[in-house]
């Protein structure tokens, strides 16, 4: 039996891109849920939460027909000159920014709150700008919110399905994620590679879970005095 | 209707491949108005039915996409002996939501002007396994493959065409026949370039002592249902 570690690549490939540009979005929306008092604070809230809740196959089919050609993103990055992005790593990239949202806005929300406004109070006391702030303030005290965002987000991305399924056409070596590959072995009743990569898949899952609850309960005592 | 009045009026429960879900749709009313049972029916890919089936699913009566799962259920003693049927022959067209964008499906196969090209897993989808033997026997594959996008099921295969997403894809023809649009530019396969879809149905053993089940089946073979499937895009014997 040959392994085909093809999959596997892939799909640490499309959680540490997500992960990287979830944190870079997600950082500046969970700061900003954190802190604003607007009204519509809580539409944005729900919205972020929405893949929660939703069936991947509805998520799947409406970015199907967004990204599409015929669709509003299509047109756009189209006339960009992009192309379309289903059937590309690209598109999964999108999708899987979508789907995992939540993963990583709301612990990084949870973090900024119950930091509290005391220390960026403190720290602009000190003449320290937003930004100095932020990065040197903010970022440290809220450290295992960042870590719980990213360790979520990756593994989120890694058991990734339906989504992917539906936007990606299942193509070798582009969209063939390690979910579909182990979808694929299933209902060809090729039982033995589907363990394979099923155990894999659920030994690593528990892992890194593992990893985030003893690093983040590490984190937490050091943090109180 | 006195042969109906006999027996009590019972309920049936099937399992259906999801690609005969709208004909089973539109053939399940007629029977019960024929004969006064009644119906309860789930959709899904033939494999997952199969596995639940495996599973102890309460189905009793099983429509496949293939033969293959029917004759395996016989065999592991899930099913009536004898009981298996072909209801229905899946024909594989070429489509395209444009009208006018082939006049021969075979020449736009072969000039490859095209970014996608949609068709069913052949590994999991019954019409995904016809359309790649559709591309082999025109020599075309490995020329196409490059550019597959595929479909968990035909179901799938056919939202990737009709998104625009791929501008063509092999499909199934009863799918073109119950889409609204029905317009387009559409290629039926010849039936000899790929070995025929048969679907065959079987009387599963949780539906052996039920009549609706055995009534359901028989409904099935009925000049009235054949008449109806037809009509729907498939053939049948």
């Amino acid at each position: 039996m040959i392994f085909d570690w093809q999959p596997v690549w892939l799909t640490l490939k499309l959680a540490g891109v997500s992960t990287l540009i979830l944190l870079v979005i997600g950082t500046p929306i969970a700061w900003w849920l954190a802190r604003s008092t607007n009204w519509y604070k809580q539409i944005i809230s729900a919205v972020v939460a929405l893949p929660l809740v939703l069936p991947p196959t509805v998520l799947g089919f409406y970015l199907l027909i967004m990204l599409g050609p015929e669709g509003p993103v299509g047109r756009l990055t189209q006339s960009l000159g992009l192309g379309t992005l289903p059937f590309t790593f690209g598109g999964l990239v999108v999708a899987s920014v979508i789907y995992s949202m939540p993963f990583v806005v709301q612990p990084l929300h949870n973090a900024f709150q119950s930091l509290g406004q005391r220390p960026v109070e403190v720290a602009a006391t000190l003449r320290a700008s937003p930004w100095d702030r932020f990065m040197t303030v903010v970022i440290p005290l809220a450290r295992p919110g960042f870590l719980t965002a990213a360790v979520l987000s990756f593994a989120h991305t890694i058991g990734e399905f339906g989504v992917v399924l539906m936007i990606g056409g299942n193509i070798p070596g582009v969209t063939k994620v390690l979910s579909v590959a182990i979808y694929d072995h299933v209902e060809t009743l090729e039982y033995g590679q589907a363990h394979l990569l099923a155990a894999g898949l659920l030994a690593f899952s528990f892992v890194v879970l593992l990893a985030l609850y003893l690093l983040n309960g590490r984190l937490n005592r050091n943090h109180q005095p | 209707m006195l042969l109906s009045s006999q027996v009590t009026a019972a309920e049936v429960v099937i399992a259906v491949a999801a690609n005969f879900t709208d004909a089973t749709r539109q053939i399940a009313p007629l029977f019960e108005k024929a004969t006064g049972h009644t119906t309860r029916i789930s959709y899904g890919s033939t494999g997952k039915l199969y596995s639940q089936i495996e599973h102890g699913a309460p189905f009793e009566v099983f429509l496949a996409a293939d033969t293959q799962r029917p004759i395996k259920a016989e065999a592991e003693g899930l099913a009536v002996p004898g009981s298996r049927f072909i209801y229905a022959r899946g024909k594989l067209a070429l489509w395209s939501k444009t009208t006018g964008l082939f006049d021969s499906g075979e020449d736009y196969l072969k000039s490859g002007k095209f970014k996608h090209l949609a068709a069913g897993n052949a590994k999991t989808a019954p019409y995904g396994l016809a359309a790649r033997q559709v591309m082999t026997h025109l020599g075309l594959f490995s020329r196409l493959e490059p550019k597959l996008v595929r479909g968990e099921s035909i179901a799938q295969t056919f939202q990737f065409v009709a998104t625009g997403n791929a501008k063509a894809g092999f499909v199934a023809y009863s799918q073109i026949k119950s889409w609204r649009g029905k317009s387009g530019s559409i290629w039926e396969i010849p039936l000899h370039y790929y070995t025929p879809i048969d679907q065959a149905a079987v009387l599963l053993k949780k539906g052996e002592s039920n009549p609706a089940a055995h009534a359901f089946l028989a409904f099935l073979k009925s000049e009235a249902a054949r008449k109806k499937i037809r009509e729907l895009g498939y053939g049948v014997e």
